[in-house]
């Protein structure tokens, strides 16, 4: 029974949503919601999805990716979330993505806002690939920085291991006790967030976040010498050109200016 | 609540505990707690959960518990926690708290074992025991009555209940659920030993130099140790060895520098191999310290045909086709079975070969003395080629590798100048040949000499908080008495019926019924009544269809005592509404011999009442006459338990005097007073004692108002007075309150970290003092063998006294009962995670443990779900001989199986894994076999 009222309860939403989605293809609706345009840069989508820019511009709001997710993941957006309407979404602390092989909610997509490349390795779909954002941790309310034995977010890794790992560092209050505390590997991370359901602080001090929110960029005018594979990152290198304030000006003209200098 | 209390509890506590163990409390945690801090008061108290035995402490606000912290002072844990431990606040208050007493009734109010439950007043309740008791007791003497007991249980709780099942009912149809981990290991103790409980302690963890964990999750299951471990790794990386041992692969091969996954069983093997490298290759590299092996050691075997603990063929049940022709297919193999290939070279030196039929007998705790030959001899088969390919666990793993693996395992074993400690859990307990197991272990410590000393030692993690401190050092077992004393044993009965008042002859000298012979003593219709004691038998007992279906079906009264409803709750009766841990003064104690004392620190919520006060108010409704006259041969007792009411009138009581009078309310507990000028008890509630502001209206109709003694230090006092003066000795109730835990034998104020050990032990010193020996292995069990071989005993030989020797067993690998085959084709194997405690009664009503882990999954090899067409978060079954579960497949985290095993938790009742689990047991044990049966795994 309780089966059943949920998955009511979901094909009422997605009616709704599509309702809102088909409107704003209309043009009707959609100028009314460019501030939910903006919060989308906090949204996670669902795995492959493309660049949030092309995503909005891609994504149908069909629904028919949040019909495919067996665990009532994703959810389409509906007036009043606050949220570009009609587009797919997850919240990890409710409901996170549980990393599917068969991913069935991307090849159902009729439009590439989802794209099955990049969820593809070798032919076969995989879903360790997927980027749907970054777990990020707060290392003040994690409670395994404080010695708590806790890890409960790297036990509910499903790359655990490649995705979180555990370091071990002595703790020097006690003189017997380590620190087992979770670190988030960027690389493998694919941003499931079934960590961050699983953290057990009131609020979930591990949380996912969109990647390109979560993360900084360091230029590839650096090189890490002792990183063999860095290199990498030469393949973006291109021309350097530098500007600041003080050399905004050609160089015979700041010579040519005295100012106050005598 | 008064400051100075505050100020002394604070001040008194901290300092001598720091001093106890030489070390200082920041300064700022010692002025913290000469000041007022608010509306909260915290006090000290042990974890909830785990044998590790953490200290904590407790805030309470407004009578109820608000916050908890780990407690600095305390030795094992210095103010951490693990994530059940941090939510310890929390356990008391979930939405759904038992809080009055439910009784299935008609639409009339009777009783009605088809209704529904109502709620009725406690003295409802206590009339519908007392009239189900009686007519048990009518029906089958005192072996009709039952009580599954509990691991979890207060030392105060186990005593008070041991004394009127044992004293009054003069029942041994009472065995706690630590038989269900822990009784291999007590067997272990009891042979090798001669007495209960480790040589060792935690401190061995700073000590060593190589940590192996046997069969043992140890970083999810005693994640505090596991953390000492960690460090002891990060202390000295190259040095420091860490070793597991495990089925498949889990969290503690996280920091491993060798993983061995063998194939369920075969640890037997392991062992066996690695006492023959060491027996093997002594005389060329002069490996065993004869020196302690002669003075100290003796040379053991048993029989082998022994069975499985299971059913045997003349017992009612199987008799009356209670079993299914599936289920007989694995139980006929109590009576009879055929030596397999994997045996044949194992069995070889005991007489059988491959192809063999065994005839078993019923388990025997026999064995006898033997020659280092014969022992030698038992070793010969387990070189490295038949261990390793008997062993070998992972299908995958190469073979020429995996054998790397164990000749470096037994090296760092042998290594001279390295210290070794072997832990084991589960693992090594549940295990059909679980004692054996046990003993083996001790084999390659002693001929060492690397055990009983600092840093080395083979050493059994407890499961239960009080799995020591109350099931075993009390004697909560049906074949025990407290303090290692034994019911078979006239002289401990008599030595126990003077303690209690209670007439010469009172108590049952057959104690036969464990917990495995309780459930099946309910099925085939001996026993009538069963109570339910801080435990969840119906829940975690393999075969579970069965025993909830003779509890449901079959004509008996189910009592549980409970904070939560349930699965035992569900099937009873009557269901009691139990005070929680922090609601009741207590005292657990841990693996490592630390007792460790509490106070109630707040009102218990509704009408619920301790289970210490449910005891003493049943034993009002008995009398001399009802329980003390003569009783017909009943079960496994041939004898008539002879009347002792003549005996008890010549002690002055009469035939109407109740149980209560005698055993609980008797002159000397009435000298505990109490007193509110008394620091221990001071601003303190004790509901039994003064009864308390919400006026419960007890099992007379009438407000409980209290005994008007401090009946918990009176049960705590005359139960410690048992343990002092042959190596068991308890501190004084008032010094516990003082400290953060003693680790017992407590002489002279002080307490023991290495037993048997002449530096550390004052027992073993005043054995040893005329030898100059450096051990005394001073247990008294089992002392005095006769001499054989491998293949039996010499009954003309004399019985030749073992003072202060350890023994070494000389014991085989050999098959489980029920082993994959092509029906069912996989090994399940069960266990716990660290989100949760045992069957999740309490940590699946805290929001965050059940959000972290709200399902119990099927952990598999990626390829097997691939085989079987299942899907990663798809749904399977898991079917075994006995019955199915659903469970969704999980390949991929923090279990990771060979091919071959699947791994199934059993906290969640949902997945309800115990209806499909085996009830083979150790025969010599009785612990289950939790580890080890076969299933198939289908899409669902």
């Amino acid at each position: 029974m309780n089966n059943k009222s949920q998955s009511d309860r979901r094909k009422f939403i997605l009616r709704m949503a599509r309702g809102a989605g088909i409107a704003a293809l209309g043009g009707f609706i959609w100028s009314a919601y460019v501030d939910e345009v903006t919060a989308s840069q906090l949204m996670l989508r669902p795995p492959g999805a493309i660049k949030e820019e092309d995503f909005l511009k891609t994504c149908i709001k069909c629904g028919l990716c949040v019909e495919a997710c067996p665990y009532d993941t994703l959810l389409l957006a509906k007036p009043g979330d606050h949220k570009p309407l009609g587009t797919p979404y997850f919240i990890p602390r409710d409901v996170p993505c549980y990393m599917c092989p068969d991913i069935p909610c991307v090849p159902v997509c009729p439009t590439g806002a989802l794209d099955e490349a990049s969820v593809t390795t070798n032919g076969k779909l995989d879903i360790t690939i997927a980027e749907m954002g970054l777990a990020v941790i707060d290392r003040e309310t994690c409670i395994a920085f404080w010695g708590i034995q806790c890890d409960a977010c790297y036990r509910a890794c499903p790359i655990l291991g490649q995705a979180i790992s555990v370091e071990y560092n002595k703790n020097e209050r006690t003189g017997k006790h380590a620190y087992l505390t979770p670190v988030v590997h960027a690389d493998a991370c694919t941003g499931c967030g079934l960590c961050e359901k699983a953290c057990v602080t009131e609020k979930a001090s591990i949380f996912v976040l969109p990647k390109e929110v979560a993360m900084g960029k360091a230029g590839n005018y650096y090189i890490k010498g002792w990183d063999k594979n860095d290199e990498k990152r030469l393949e973006d290198a291109t021309e350097i050109k530098t500007k600041t304030e003080i050399s905004k000006d050609k160089a015979i003209d700041s010579l040519n200016d005295a100012g106050d200098l005598y | 609540m008064s400051l100075s209390r505050r100020e002394f509890l604070k001040s008194s506590a901290a300092a001598s505990a720091a001093a106890a163990i030489g070390m200082s409390v920041p300064a700022e945690l010692e002025a913290a707690a000469a000041t007022a801090e608010g509306d909260w008061r915290w006090d000290k108290a042990a974890c909830r959960f785990c044998g590790t035995g953490c200290g904590i402490m407790m805030a309470t606000k407004n009578g109820k518990i608000v916050a908890v912290k780990g407690d600095p002072a305390a030795p094992v844990n210095r103010g951490l926690n693990c994530i059940k431990g941090y939510f310890n606040a929390k356990i008391m208050y979930g939405a759904d708290r038992l809080t009055q007493p439910l009784l299935r009734v008609d639409a009339n109010g009777n009783f009605d074992k088809q209704g529904k439950f109502a709620p009725v007043s406690w003295s409802r309740a206590f009339d519908e025991m007392e009239l189900n008791i009686k007519k048990a007791l009518k029906h089958g003497g005192p072996e009709s009555v039952g009580v599954f007991a509990s691991g979890q249980y207060t030392i105060m709780e186990g005593y008070a209940a041991q004394k009127m099942m044992k004293g009054g009912f003069r029942s041994n149809a009472f065995d706690p659920n630590a038989r269900h981990c822990m009784a291999s290991a007590v067997v272990g103790f009891y042979q090798t030993f001669g007495v209960d409980e480790p040589s060792g302690c935690y401190d061995d963890i700073e000590l060593t130099d190589t940590i192996v964990s046997w069969g043992s999750n140890m970083a999810e299951m005693h994640p505090i140790l596991w953390s000492r471990v960690t460090d002891r790794k990060l202390s000295d990386p190259d040095r420091v060895k860490v070793v597991s041992i495990q089925t498949y692969t889990h969290r503690t091969s996280d920091i491993a520098d060798i993983e061995i996954i063998f194939s369920p069983n075969t640890d037997l093997a392991l062992w066996n191999y690695i006492a023959r490298e060491i027996v093997y290759r002594d005389a060329a590299e002069g490996i065993i310290d004869w020196d302690f092996i002669k003075k100290h050691t003796i040379f053991a075997a048993g029989p082998v045909n022994i069975g499985y603990g299971m059913r045997r063929s003349d017992e009612k049940s199987i008799k009356e086709g209670k079993y299914t022709a599936l289920e007989m297919e694995t139980i006929s193999k109590e009576m009879k079975t055929t030596v397999s290939n994997k045996e044949g070279p194992s069995l070889e030196p005991y007489g059988y070969k491959a192809g063999d039929t065994m005839e078993h007998t019923k388990g025997t705790l026999g064995h006898w003395e033997i020659s280092f030959e014969d022992y030698k001899k038992s070793l010969e088969p387990y070189t490295l080629e038949y261990t390793a390919a008997i062993v070998k666990g992972d299908p995958d793993e190469n073979m020429e590798l995996f054998q790397n693996k164990l000749q470096a395992l037994a090296n760092l074993y042998i290594e001279k100048n390295r210290k070794v400690v072997s832990f084991w859990t589960m693992g090594m307990n549940q295990h059909t040949r679980g004692t054996w197991v046990n003993t083996l272990s001790y084999n390659v410590h002693f001929m060492l000499n690397k055990q009983a000393v600092p840093g080395s030692g083979a050493f059994s993690l407890t499961g239960q908080p009080s799995a020591c401190g109350t099931a075993r050092e009390v004697g909560t077992f049906t074949h025990r008495l407290p303090a290692d004393m034994m019911v078979a044993v006239p002289a401990h009965r008599k030595i126990t019926e003077n303690k209690w008042m209670v007439p010469e002859g009172t108590i049952n000298p057959v104690g036969t019924q464990d917990i495995m012979r309780i459930h099946r003593d309910i099925e085939d219709g001996l026993i009538k009544f069963a109570w339910v004691n801080v435990c969840n038998p119906y829940q975690d007992t393999a075969s579970a269809s069965h025993w909830i279906k003779a509890a449901r079906e079959m004509d008996n009264f189910i009592v549980t005592s409970d904070g939560y409803p349930g699965i035992s709750a569900k099937v009873s009766d009557l269901i009691l509404p139990s005070a929680m841990i922090y609601e009741k003064w207590g005292a657990y104690g841990n693996a490592e011999r630390r007792t460790q004392h509490w106070r109630q620190q707040v009102l218990p919520v509704g009408d619920a009442m301790s289970d210490t006060w449910q005891w003493i108010e049943l034993s009002k409704r008995f009398t001399v006459k009802d329980v003390w006259g003569e009783w017909a041969p009943s079960g496994s007792r041939k004898d008539a338990l002879p009347s002792v009411i003549e005996k008890a009138k010549a002690m002055g009581y009469n035939e109407n005097t109740t149980m209560f009078e005698i055993l609980f309310a008797n002159d000397i507990a009435k000298s505990y007073k109490l007193d509110q000028n008394d620091p221990i008890q001071k601003g303190y509630d004790n509901t039994e004692g003064y009864g308390d502001s919400r006026k419960v209206v007890g099992s007379d109709g009438k407000v409980f108002e209290g005994y008007g003694f401090f009946v918990q230090k009176y049960l705590f006092e005359e139960y410690a007075a048992f343990t002092r003066g042959h190596g068991h000795d308890l501190a004084p109730f008032d010094m516990y309150h003082k400290v953060r835990g003693l680790k017992w034998p407590v002489v002279d104020g002080k307490e023991t970290q290495w037993r048997f050990n002449a530096k550390y032990d004052p027992y073993a010193a005043k054995a040893t003092k005329e030898s100059g020996n450096s051990h005394a292995f001073y247990g008294t069990i089992a002392k005095a063998l006769k001499h054989g071989d491998l293949k039996g005993m010499d009954k003309n030989t004399e019985a030749k006294s073992l003072a202060n020797k350890a023994k070494i067993f000389a014991r085989p690998y050999m098959d489980p009962p029920e082993m994959p085959d092509t029906n069912y084709d996989t090994w399940l194997c069960t266990g716990r995670v660290l989100e949760h405690w045992h069957s999740g009664t309490m940590t699946m009503r805290v929001p965050e443990l059940y959000r972290a882990v709200p399902e119990a999954l099927c952990y598999m090899h990626p390829k097997d779900a691939e085989a079987k067409e299942l899907k990663q978060g798809g749904l399977c079954w898991v079917e075994s001989r006995r019955g199915k579960v659903k469970a969704r497949v999980e390949t991929r985290g923090r279990n990771r199986p060979p091919r071959g095993l699947v791994f199934v938790p059993w906290f969640d009742e949902k997945v309800f894994i115990n209806k499909v689990c085996l009830d083979a047991t150790c025969p010599m044990s009785g612990q289950t076999d939790f580890k080890k049966c076969a299933v198939k795994i289908y899409k669902a």
